[in-house]
């Protein structure tokens, strides 16, 4: 938390600042310094990542033993959430479709795209291409504060009469304008709370493209760029151009709920056996395709980054260069490119027609390539290094072959005629969670243990952050490998009892398939435990970590590493300048192990 | 270290900061837009033969004022070349000759606002009338000698009125509705080729009675909100132009360059804030 405080004499930017020291709004909440914003991002999105776990754990609770009081919590959620959500503290349908929406929306919007972009970006980018600041600082502001308040709003909607949103973090119409009575509800704050977070989002995205593109340092060239930086700026692109469209779709939706339009209810709608009264001729698919026009795209938004990550941290601790430099900068932005139009293979299942079907199909596979060539490259990258195995490095290598799993899986539901059988079945929720989790997910923890001696100027202790790494990893394969199994035998990914009805008794009877909630929740659990060393780590080595001896503790070639730690306001104490790639280590010849950027020859 | 070219270019990109600021975020414009065009055509394509209000979910025609359209244009159009001129003044230095071109853009685009209004009324004090036997009629309610706005059939029945009054829309050969079913007292007037009558309906043959909003049609939704939308970036150039040309003396004299930076680039948001309307003027007014 120290980060950013110091303040350079000389170094202020703009003439808004003076020289001197700011007070506490200013430092901390109301800061245009790109690091603090990075952190604010960061605590504020781990909040949320935590809050999301826990409606997860809440409701695999309720998966594993239906119908019986969720324990510790359930007391408190009767008397926070009403009789209606929670009665006797045993989890109501209605709270456990509330808590899906909410546990989808809070990990993709509120969570990890802000770790990744809000905080990891926020903090690395100026500093890698070695920049003072953002290009626009205040604006870089209004991202934050837009996002702290969209997620605000996310959250009050619990406590409202109704409950959170209940219909899926995809919210597809009807379902979303119907579900609930109410003029102010669930849905309608969810979709406020989506418009603040999506301008929040826009403003981020305009700001990190022109400061990559404006603000690179003497020397900074494309092909000089690190790859964190690259898959930044694609990442920044996929924002920028795909969430227009699900902003126009919320609104039309939230004139739906509260004008009473009919842009996504279709003629002759029937809800509860009566016809509502509204004018119909509305096309619910419209809103599947805004959606999923955003969501395809934000799934690379939710990846790219954290590639980033891992390839940085695979480049340090191999002592070599990474292996294909150019072929994953060509592959990221033919990522880039493709995530654009894939996004209908999420929507096979609306009749939309077998040719329309082969052509997203068709780019469906396209885009793997891409993907292979980078993981590809960050394989081959580990061949022959002298690699150092510290706790960024081991979740930098886990990354690999979960998100090797997670892609792997994927296919089978790119493809038309086997999607049909898997679609809407936990062998997708798997699928997707692999991405993400041990995907994304470790990519943020490697980041975290990798750049928070640069933000405190102390490292993290080495043995807890191995005990939460090999916990994590054995525990997030417990909840979602028998996942796969689950989806393959047919379970429904919607049933809030965990399959009991259909599978319980009479033809179909499977409790072996049951049983696996058991297991899969007593990971999730788990999993939770194994968290804590983390969180305990984060805080304790914040006062009492090791002091870093150097500002290069990694011994890391990237600008981010020869500014002073914490680095001050305006970052660098001497303009930099690059002279070489990013990734220039063990070069034969030269007396260390690695040639920082900023070396002249 | 200041941050870098925020005044000055670039030399290899050729542009300072907010001019790649400014393309970015209308390139984000485009797709927002872009997604409730789209929109447009897929609710327009989708909606079955035949118009509103003739057939229940058809797509209206013919229901906005084209000459009133095709003015608002000019009006815009006009603001996006005196823009120009303000910028150029500014090059000039020159700025009260920069002052003048930029009251008058922002005169331009509250002329623009003010027009919509008046639209946006006649289209809240317009009804859709379907009668009990099937037949619908549309006009504007004739109260005490004035339409009110938003109307439904409770606040007629809270009225105790037992006949409405109706300026009633004949339907004629360009004018919609084409093929409608139309109550027996308007056959005659369709005769005569005048444009309105007023008649009178009793309330008790009246099924529904609906204003021309967002919630009536689908054609009334995307256009409510695409115009909505449109007048909001508007009303938000028009008040940053507003605010240069009235309080920028104190930067300009300051600033000079960074000024005129300024206002090149809130002049690229003001052309987009025009092109959006080239674009919506056909789609929503002529198609």
């Amino acid at each position: 938390m120290q980060t950013a405080t110091t303040h350079a004499p000389g170094h202020a930017h703009g003439d808004a600042h003076a020289h001197h020291e700011p007070g506490f709004w200013q430092k901390y909440i109301f800061s245009s310094d790109h690091k603090m914003i990075g952190i604010q991002y960061g605590i504020t999105s781990l909040l949320f990542l935590f809050f999301g776990f826990l409606l997860m754990l809440a409701m695999r609770y309720q998966l594993a033993h239906p119908g019986q009081p969720i324990p510790f919590v359930g007391g408190l959620m009767e008397k926070s959430l009403g009789d209606d959500m929670a009665k006797g503290g045993v989890m109501q349908a209605d709270l456990y479709n509330a808590f899906g929406a909410m546990h989808g929306t809070i990990m993709v919007f509120l969570a990890i795209v802000p770790l990744l972009f809000g905080a990891f970006g926020n903090y690395v980018t100026p500093l890698q291409i070695g920049a003072p600041d953002m290009a626009f600082p205040r604006l870089n502001m209004a991202s934050y504060h837009l996002f702290f308040w969209g997620g605000a709003v996310m959250l009050s909607s619990f406590f409202i009469p109704g409950g959170a949103a209940k219909s899926g973090w995809t919210s597809y119409s009807p379902l979303a304008t119907m579900a609930d009575s109410n003029f102010i509800n669930g849905q309608t704050l969810w979709l406020i709370g989506m418009v603040l977070l999506i301008t929040s989002s826009l403003l981020g995205a305009v700001n990190f493209i022109a400061t990559i593109i404006q603000l690179r340092a003497k020397g900074m060239s494309w092909m000089r760029l690190p790859f964190f930086v690259w898959a930044q700026f694609v990442t920044a692109f996929l924002l920028l151009l795909a969430f227009p469209p699900l902003e126009a779709a919320g609104l039309m939706q939230l004139a739906d709920n509260i004008l009473g339009t009919s842009f996504f209810l279709p003629t002759g709608l029937v809800v509860n056996g009566s016809q509502p009264d509204v004018s119909g001729g509305g096309s619910p698919l419209l809103w599947q395709h805004l959606f999923w026009f955003l969501a395809h795209p934000e799934v690379y938004v939710l990846i790219l980054p954290a590639m980033g990550i891992v390839a940085e941290i695979i480049a340090n601790n191999t002592r070599k260069p990474l292996w294909g430099y150019k072929s994953l900068v060509y592959a990221v932005l033919s990522i880039g490119f493709l995530a654009f139009i894939v996004w209908a293979h999420h929507m096979y299942l609306t009749g939309m027609g077998t040719k329309i079907a082969t052509f997203f199909q068709t780019t469906t596979m396209m885009i793997s390539i891409p993907s292979v060539i980078i993981l590809t490259a960050l394989f081959i990258s580990l061949w022959g290094g002298s690699i150092r195995f510290n706790t960024p490095m081991l979740f930098a290598l886990s990354f690999l072959p979960m998100f090797g799993i997670g892609g792997l899986t994927g296919l089978p539901l790119g493809f038309n005629a086997s999607d049909i059988y898997l679609h809407d079945s936990y062998y997708v929720i798997g699928h997707f969670h692999y991405v993400v989790a041990p995907g994304t997910i470790f990519g943020i923890f490697a980041g975290i243990y990798f750049w928070f001696p640069k933000a405190t100027g102390r490292m993290m202790n080495e043995t807890l952050g191995k005990i939460h790494w090999f916990g994590s990893l054995v525990c997030m394969n417990g909840v979602f490998m028998p996942m796969f199994i689950q989806g393959l035998r047919g379970m429904s990914r919607r049933m809030y009892d965990g399959g009991a009805t259909y599978f319980g008794s009479g033809v179909g009877a499977d409790p072996g398939i049951l049983r696996l909630n058991n297991a899969i929740t007593a990971a999730a659990i788990a999993l939770a435990v194994f968290q804590l060393p983390f969180i305990f780590n984060f805080f304790w080595s914040m006062w009492n970590g090791k002091k870093v001896e150097s500002d290069n503790p990694w011994d890391a070639t990237t600008f981010d590493w020869q500014t002073p730690t914490p680095p001050p306001h305006g970052n660098f104490d001497v303009e930099p300048v690059a002279h070489r790639g990013p990734y220039e280590y063990s070069v034969p010849g030269s007396k260390k192990d690695f040639t920082p950027q900023g070396q002249a020859s | 270290m200041e941050i870098p070219y925020t005044v000055k270019p670039r030399p290899d990109t050729g542009l300072y900061n907010a001019k790649v600021g400014i393309w970015l975020f209308l390139a984000s414009e485009v797709m927002l837009f872009g997604a409730f065009f789209s929109a447009y055509i897929l609710l327009r394509v989708g909606a079955p033969e035949g118009f509103w209000p003739d057939v229940a979910t058809g797509w209206p025609h013919g229901l906005l004022n084209i000459p009133i359209g095709t003015f608002n244009t000019a009006v815009l159009i006009a603001s996006s070349v005196t823009v120009v001129m303000a910028w150029a003044a500014l090059k000039e230095n020159n700025f009260p000759k920069f002052q003048k071109f930029m009251v008058f853009t922002v005169a331009c685009a509250l002329g623009f606002l003010t027009i919509k209004t008046f639209e946006y009324n006649e289209k809240f004090t317009h009804y859709v009338i379907r009668m009990k036997d099937g037949s619908a009629v549309t006009g504007h309610l004739n109260i005490d000698g004035h339409s009110p706005r938003f109307w439904s059939l409770k606040d007629v029945e809270e009225k105790k009125l037992e006949a409405l009054k109706v300026e009633v829309d004949i339907p004629n050969k360009f004018r919609f509705p084409v093929g409608m079913k139309i109550p027996e007292a308007v056959h005659e007037a369709h005769k005569s080729g005048k444009h309105h009558e007023e008649k009178e309906f009793k309330v008790a043959d009246i099924a529904s009675l609906k204003a021309f909003v967002p919630a009536t049609a689908t054609f009334f939704a995307i256009y409510f909100t695409m115009t909505f939308l449109h007048g909001l970036h508007v009303l938000a150039g028009a008040l940053v132009l507003a605010y240069f040309a009235f309080l920028g003396r104190k930067f300009w004299q300051q600033h000079p360059e960074q000024f005129t930076n300024r206002i090149e680039v809130a002049g690229l948001f003001w052309h987009f804030v025009d092109l959006v309307w080239i674009f919506l003027f056909p789609v929503v007014y002529l198609l």
